[in-house]
């Protein structure tokens, strides 16, 4: 029932922000308490554990909609509602300053598009997965065309147009596909598919799922990320370096080990190109990202490099692989959040979206910009932040999975890592700033602030007890074989 | 015998005999009420027929107590007992908003009959579906067929009396194909009764006036669904008639003709004979398909959006076609769902634009700008039944998309699960091109005084939006009763 509740709460949120729409004040304490009641409630979830299915509906024969806890959807879910409230507390001071139009519709569609995660997260078979998938992009399409300029409509296009396209051309044919060979629809551990389709079909349905689930960005289907960034800060932030990409890469580590499992997977000769893919995403992108000046482009370039870590971690196909992808949905979220808080204090105190125009920002913003700081060398993967841990473990399951290669693409994709992110704090830091200084600029509003420092807090906090991510993911492999 | 017994008979008769009565009355003011009376009447009589049939199996009714092959038989399996409910609850659901949609879409000098001919297209679609007798069959189309030329030409629209002209030219050769073949078969079995002829056809199979009959059946039956290419009348129709007469038709006229073509395939000639002897499915596979795609890629090129809709239902004939032609369970339940989910798809996106005729006197492009925060109920049910269009889940949509995709790979016709899919992706284009048009540009100069239709034509949209979903999460009556139907038809899973 818990699972149940966890999506009533912000659908419900949702109705009240509309009804709530002419007291800014009560629309903006409904999403901050529908947010926390929301993580207490996730919170309890996952302390109980309790593993029994919620039947929501059968609308086709055989097959229900229905919701089932396991440890990795826990991990998503207590991150999406965590960093939901987080969020919401940096938007009020945002979206105030900025000042933002139809902010009703903001806070309710945000609703909507968290209550989606979570279904994503609670999910219990594909086609349950599959509706709050389609539901999160569809709830996050008037997010991204918030502004309502042809530019955001261009955007919101391309945002569609390839989350739709690839979601309903490749990922539900393979579900079809699943449905019809396996017969179930489940998410057993260890997989539904060995023995029961060829190896040729399997590795059909392993390239249908990994393109198909678009929202992990794999390129060449990447190009509504870097679209989405004209959005509001906040929805880049959370909903697009966190709760809509992690949804995506979510669902691939899903798909690995309870649609496919692992010893299905690495007999699979496409496996090796489609890491190979994954391998080549990562570079591709952070070359992109050296490119953009935008910075919030580049930051989107960034999350598409990084997400393909997580897809190359699930193709590894073993238990190091999967833990390290499940460990670096957390860290990367908390770095990036970061970023994306930070690029967006920057755009409401200084009005300034250009890397080339952050020279000297860094005295008038300290915050801010040791924030972003921290975060990168989070992204980067260096101590004494969570980012070492995830990189760590995704080494060591190449490693395991005899992947040398892939670890000295690693190695290069840190250091373009170092290249895209480090400039930015160089420059806000140690040249002077143009023209008269930063006379005037001031620190973005406070509760802003108050959201960098905590998740800035988070990435180190990662650092020192990541076992709290990795002891709940490795509880993923003592399911039961059949679940009950 | 009691009322109860006679349901059968009065499915038909209660509008047959309303028709005349409402030309009576005269004035819409007694008129509409006692139309909506009878649509509702013969609504309750369909459903009281369908639960009659699930709980009891087939109903055999003979007219006038003349037993079967001498007299007209009636018979009511869940197949035809789901046409039945789809067709009179369209009719009933929509009655309501003539009233209103009457004053705005129908020429000044038709209105006193609009109402009658609208029964009388009823009880003709009704008793095709509802007959056992094959030139009964044929007798309750050109009722229908007539009524339906009728209403179409009523437009106010001038380029509505070309269209209901075309309709005619086109609808009267496939009328008279379906009797060419009635003929044929008749020739060669001396009997009109369906479930007679099929067991006299089984002896007769290999000849050659029994294997044009079909021809010429299927030929006739293709005109009144509109399989590609034998679609052309559709486009034109739908755009000029008046839009609630659209909402209706595209409900129910296309799917009447799919019921024809599956009554004869099965219940007449028989499935064996069909796809063995005459490999039906070589043609309808085919077609089906260049009709999805067809009718999809130009319902993206569409100014006037009656008209894009009239093409996505090409598209989606295609779909039911294709379905038919997979020969199997599977694909056998997955038309008979998209012949109900259809339906109610199309009844309420014609709907919404009966709302929007209703206060801008058309439905371009242009009409549709900023219409999201004028119209914000109407624009809601637009874009629910346009992500059922496209097959999203929790819709009545991905209900027939899944089961039409999981046929098709059941019958190992892999490309063809690939075109549907690619189908409703061009689906997402001709249905988003209307959103961003409605939520995403401002409306033209003076737009702002355009408020939402009146409660009675925005009630039916409302209700039939909201059956779209209710049918795509609780799908026990069309996918139960389609599996009931297929069931008797002979057709294992």
């Amino acid at each position: 029932m818990m699972a149940a509740l966890a999506i009533a709460i912000p659908l419900a949120a949702a109705g009240l922000v509309l009804l709530a729409h002419r007291w800014p004040n009560l629309r903006e304490f409904l999403s901050l308490a529908a947010g926390a009641l929301l993580f207490l409630v996730v919170a309890a979830i996952a302390s109980t554990g309790d593993g029994t299915a919620i039947v929501l509906g059968e609308p086709v024969a055989g097959l229900a909609l229905k919701l089932v806890v396991e440890p990795l959807g826990v991990v998503f879910a207590l991150l999406a509602s965590g960093l939901w409230v987080v969020t919401t507390v940096y938007a009020i001071g945002y979206m105030r300053a900025h000042h933002e139009v139809h902010q009703t519709r903001f806070y309710a569609f945000f609703a909507v598009a968290i209550a989606s995660a979570i279904g994503v997260a609670f999910a219990g078979n594909l086609i349950t997965l599959f509706l709050f998938y389609e539901a999160l992009t569809l709830s996050t399409f008037p997010l991204v065309t918030h502004a309502g300029t042809s530019r955001a409509r261009q955007a919101g296009r391309t945002y569609l147009g390839i989350l739709l396209g690839t979601s309903i051309g490749l990922q539900l044919i393979a579900i079809v596909l699943t449905w019809s060979f396996a017969g179930t629809l489940d998410f057993v551990p260890g997989g539904i598919l060995e023995g029961r389709v060829s190896d040729a079909l399997a590795g059909l349905l392993l390239v249908l799922y990994v393109f198909g689930i678009g929202k992990a960005a794999l390129m060449p289907f990447h190009r509504w990320l870097p679209a989405a960034m004209v959005a509001p800060t906040p929805v880049s932030a959370l909903l697009h370096a966190v709760a809509v990409v992690k949804a995506g890469v979510f669902t691939i580590l899903k798909v690995s080990w309870f649609v496919f499992g692992f010893d299905l997977l690495r007999d699979l000769a496409i496996l090796d190109v489609l890491q190979w893919a994954a391998a080549f995403t990562i570079l591709a992108a952070s070359l992109v990202a050296m490119t953009r000046d935008n910075l919030k482009a580049r930051l989107a370039y960034s999350t598409v490099s990084q997400l393909a870590y997580i897809v190359l971690a699930a193709l590894l196909a073993g238990q190091a692989g999967f833990l390290a992808g499940g460990l670096h949905i957390v860290t990367h979220a908390f770095g990036k959040i970061t970023l994306f808080f930070c690029a967006g204090a920057i755009l409401v105190a200084a009005h300034k979206q250009a890397v080339s125009e952050l020279d000297g920002i860094g005295r008038a913003m300290p915050v801010t910009m040791a924030a972003f700081t921290l975060a990168s060398l989070s992204i980067i993967g260096l101590p004494p932040f969570g980012g070492l841990w995830s990189k760590w473990l995704l080494f060591e399951g190449s490693l395991a999975a005899g992947q040398t290669l892939l670890v000295l693409v690693l190695g290069l994709s840190t250091l373009l890592n170092i290249g895209y992110l480090l400039p930015i704090p160089v420059r806000a830091f140690l040249r002077p700033p143009p023209g008269q200084g930063a006379g005037g600029l001031r620190e973005a509003p406070p509760t802003c602030l108050a959201a960098i420092a905590f998740t800035s807090l988070g990435c180190l906090v990662l650092f020192f007890f990541p076992d709290v991510v990795t002891v709940w993911l490795e509880q993923v492999f003592l399911l039961p074989e059949v679940p009950g | 015998m009691t009322l109860v017994d006679q349901l059968p008979a009065l499915q038909v008769a209660v509008p047959l005999i309303g028709a005349p009565l409402c030309a009576l009355l005269g004035r819409p003011r007694l008129a509409w009420p006692f139309a909506v009376a009878v649509a509702w009447i013969t609504f309750a009589i369909a459903i009281a027929l369908l639960a009659r049939v699930l709980a009891g199996g087939p109903i055999h009714y003979t007219m006038g107590g003349w037993p079967p092959v001498l007299g007209i038989e009636y018979v009511i399996d869940p197949l035809n007992a789901l046409v039945l409910v789809l067709v009179s609850g369209m009719a009933a659901v929509i009655m309501p908003a003539v009233r209103l949609g009457i004053d705005v879409e129908v020429v000044h000098r038709a209105r006193h009959l609009f109402l009658t001919v609208a029964l009388l297209a009823l009880a003709g679609m009704l008793g095709i579906a509802i007959t056992g007798d094959v030139f009964n069959l044929y007798v309750f189309l050109e009722i229908s067929s007539l009524a339906s030329y009728a209403l179409v030409a009523m437009g106010v629209d001038r380029r509505a009396t070309r269209a209901a002209f075309n309709y005619l030219i086109l609808g009267t050769i496939g009328a008279t194909f379906i009797l060419i073949g009635v003929g044929l078969a008749y020739m060669m079995t001396g009997t009109l009764n369906m479930g007679d002829m099929a067991t006299r056809l089984a002896g007769a199979a290999d000849t050659a006036p029994v294997q044009a009959a079909l021809a010429f059946i299927l030929v006739g039956a293709g005109i009144k669904f509109a399989i590609f290419p034998a679609h052309a009348w559709m486009p034109n129709a739908y755009t000029y008639a008046p839009s609630l007469v659209s909402a209706f038709f595209g409900a129910t006229a296309t799917k009447i003709g799919a019921y024809i073509l599956i009554r004869f395939v099965y219940s007449v000639f028989g499935a064996d004979f069909s796809f063995d002897v005459m490999k039906i499915d070589w043609v309808l596979v085919p077609l089906g398909l260049a009709g999805a795609v067809f009718g999809s890629i130009v319902a993206v090129w569409q100014d006037d959006l009656r008209r894009m809709l009239a093409y996505s239902s090409v598209a989606q004939v295609g779909y039911i076609a294709a379905a038919i032609g997979y020969g199997n369970h599977d694909g056998l339940v997955a038309a008979i769902i998209h012949v109900f989910n259809h339906g109610l798809m199309k009844g309420a996106l014609f709907l919404v634009m009966a709302c929007v005729i209703f206060r801008l006197g058309k439905a371009d492009m242009a009409s549709f700008r900023g219409l999201g925060r004028r119209m914000p109920v109407t624009m809601g049910c637009f874009v629910a039944a346009g992500l059922s269009m496209i097959g999203v889940p929790a819709t009545v949509g991905f209900i027939s998309k899944w089961y039409l995709v999981t046929g098709a790979i059941e019958a190992g016709l892999w490309p063809v699960a690939v075109v549907i899919v690619a189908s409703s992706l061009i689906a997402v284009i001709y249905i988003w091109r209307v959103v961003e048009a409605a939520y995403f540009t401002e409306p033209p100069p003076g737009g702002d005084a355009v408020a939402e239709a009146p409660a009675t034509l925005l009630a039916p949209t409302v209700v039939l939006t909201a059956l779209c979903i209710v049918f795509g999460l609780a799908t026990g009556l069309t996918v139960g009763v389609a599996g009931e139907a297929a069931g008797v038809l002979g057709v294992a899973p």
